[in-house]
């Protein structure tokens, strides 16, 4: 009977994608546009002075250094510590169901917790320099900007244990999807243990892994209360920056540059990785 | 190649009380095609996967080619297998595929191609070698599983309902190539199946399981014609064999060719030997024929139900209160409800204990 009346209603596919278009479109869609507009429109209209502004501030490149610093040495180790700690759990030692709920623990602490736990920790008179006097070698400040190394590493512990348990989640998931019988087929065929990480399981796990890493990259510029617990302004990142810029600075302008400059790298970054990784083994050759 | 020894193999899943497999032990002759037969859940997968080193046993030995394989870990055993499920690998082209188990054995990329193309020959995968799994149908995806277990040079062939996951036409198609393949590569083999008919055409020997125990071991048609009991009798075969409560009288004496069994009012002649008493009489569809009610030995039977099958016209008729299945040239005309007179084939009959099953060695 519908099909008599042709009718020029809205199909029902829209209607019920509508909400959550409402949704992205005030929560996402609209902080995007405003930000765009208080970026680079001033008071006398469209402008790069804010651009500029940010360009020449020695704290912006060294922020932008820091951030991809942090996100080179810091992304291949939480994969490595997450892949690891997926195939230990795999082979399903005692206890395995509580290791994996140790180790997904970090997931549920917001990053200011972790950085202020990890402060406790890393401050001159944290819990290391205890151990390290008891011990009687003495303190170090490891926090201090003098010592750029240690400020550094500090921090990367830090993002290491907050943040790979999200790593090691989506690739015990992916792992979960993968039926057996591919493991089982490559051992009767005389794959090892390696050959078969290397040739079976690394591959299949290649959707997971790509997940993963698009959303631990764009996370990874968004680093921003772990480093401002430890360091404050000492260790400046991207995102902190905009803060610096809004919050001290009151301009927010300039932080709203900053913040597109985070949005565009985010992005190119996601669809190169989209682009390289695709699956290459569906559809017609 | 290699012969397989199986002793005393037990194995029960944790969690589970009754044993997978109980206490069974079979040996695989160098270049046999043995079937392990049986209802899902009688232990012959359990079976094949102690001989793949995928499960390990609780007790008991597997030695393949002499040496013991027992506790080894698969990938140490020299075996080829084909999954059920396939598993073939969906991030690899059908050559790589293929090339799989040799690749990880480290041969010369050289010798690697030469038997790709061999198997992919024989298997007629040669124009999908550069494609991936995702672009094949599930008879080519079947057809690589295959040919990756031929190019293996192993001692030991193991296929796991290679077969199931096929509809019933490419089933019937690859049953054959799959016993030219394997009669010309010779391999020892060991294959496991629900599916009775091809256990029957595809295996030198059938090892029929029940409960995690080898209910008959022999010649297909062996089991075929000869069942051990009435379980083994009542799974193999289409349709079962019939079985009909009887009664037997052994004669003067258990004396030769004096004995008798009566079913319902038939009376027909029997080896002699026979202890007084109620018995089980087993019989083949097609070994009963539809006679002339003045025929000797003639029981009376109602048709049923009447299934014309092409080849042959399959009759369900009732003996008394017992059914029975009658297989009939298909240019012999019944109809439903009307009375026919069945003789049954003296030869084709198999007397079963009535309380056990098991077969009266009357042969």
């Amino acid at each position: 009977m519908a099909r008599a009346r042709r009718t020029r209603a809205v199909p029902p596919a829209y209607l019920l994608i509508a909400p959550s278009v409402v949704f992205m479109a005030l929560l996402l869609g609209w902080p995007m546009v405003s930000g765009i507009l208080q970026a680079f429109v001033g008071p006398d209209g469209v402008t790069g002075a804010y651009l500029q502004r940010m360009n020449s501030d020695p704290a912006f490149w060294s922020a932008v250094r820091n951030t991809l610093l942090l996100i080179v040495v810091l992304l291949p180790l939480q994969f490595l510590f997450a892949l690891v700690m997926a195939f230990l759990l795999q082979a399903r030692p005692k206890g395995h169901a509580l290791y994996f709920y140790l180790w997904a623990i970090p997931l549920a602490v917001s990053d200011l917790a972790a950085g202020l736990v990890w402060l406790s920790i890393f401050t001159d008179r944290g819990y290391l320099n205890s151990v390290l006097e008891t011990l009687g070698l003495g303190s170090v400040s490891w926090l201090s900007y003098e010592n750029y190394g240690s400020m550094f590493v500090a921090i990367l512990i830090a993002e290491l244990w907050r943040a790979t348990s999200l790593v090691l989640v989506i690739v015990i998931s992916g792992m979960q999807g993968i039926p057996k019988d591919y493991d089982e087929a490559a051992n009767v065929f005389g794959a090892s243990y390696l050959q078969r990480l290397r040739h079976v399981w690394l591959p299949l796990l290649k959707p997971s892994l790509q997940v993963a890493l698009i959303l631990r990259t764009i996370l990874a510029f968004q680093t921003f209360a772990v480093a401002q617990a430890l360091t404050g302004q000492d260790f400046p990142v991207l995102v902190g920056e905009t803060y610096r810029w809004y919050t001290a600075l009151q301009n927010p302008h300039v932080a709203s540059a900053i913040a597109m400059v985070v949005m565009a790298v985010s992005m190119v970054t996601a669809v190169i990785y989209l682009k390289t990784l695709r699956d290459s083994t569906k559809g017609a050759s | 190649m290699a012969e397989i020894t199986i002793q005393n193999l037990v194995k029960t899943y944790p969690g589970q009380t009754e044993r997978a497999t109980d206490d069974v032990s079979l040996h695989v002759d160098d270049g046999e095609f043995m079937v392990l037969l049986g209802p899902s859940g009688c232990g012959k997968t359990t079976l094949l996967r102690m001989v793949a080193g995928l499960e390990l046993p609780d007790a008991g030995s597997v030695h393949i080619g002499g040496r013991d394989v027992t506790y080894l870990p698969p990938n140490k055993r020299n075996l080829s297998m084909v999954f059920q499920s396939y598993a073939v690998f969906p991030h690899r082209r059908v050559r790589h595929n293929i090339g799989f188990g040799l690749a990880m054995a480290k041969v010369p990329k050289a010798e690697i191609e030469k038997k790709v193309a061999w198997a992919a020959d024989l298997l007629q995968l040669g124009p999908y070698l550069d494609r991936y799994p995702a672009q094949l149908s599930g008879g080519q995806r079947q057809r690589v599983a295959v040919a990756r277990a031929i190019v293996m040079d192993a001692d030991v062939l193991l296929m796991d309902e290679p077969l199931s996951n096929l509809d019933a036409l490419l089933r019937l198609g690859f049953r054959a190539e799959l016993k030219r393949i394997v009669e010309q590569i010779g391999t020892t083999t060991l294959y496991v199946t629900h599916d009775q008919v091809e256990a029957l055409s595809l295996g030198d020997r059938i090892a029929v399981m029940r409960t995690g125990q080898v209910a008959q071991l022999g010649r297909p048609i062996e089991v075929y014609d000869h069942p051990s009991d009435t379980f083994v009798g009542g799974f193999i075969g289409s349709p079962p064999m019939n079985f009909l409560d009887a009664m037997a009288h052994g004669g003067v004496d258990g004396g030769v060719d004096g004995g008798t069994i009566t079913v319902g009012d038939a009376k027909l002649p029997a080896p002699g030997g026979l202890p007084d008493g109620p018995v089980r009489l087993g019989i083949r569809a097609e070994a009963i024929s539809v006679v002339d009610a003045h025929t000797e030995g003639a029981v009376p039977a109602m048709v049923d139900v009447v299934e014309p099958l092409g080849a042959a016209t399959l009759l369900t008729v009732r003996v008394g209160e017992q059914e029975v299945k009658v297989q009939v040239p298909p240019d012999v005309n019944v109809r439903n409800g009307q009375t026919v007179h069945l003789s049954l084939t003296p030869r084709a009959m198999r007397l079963y204990d009535a309380e056990t099953g098991l077969g009266l060695d009357l042969r």
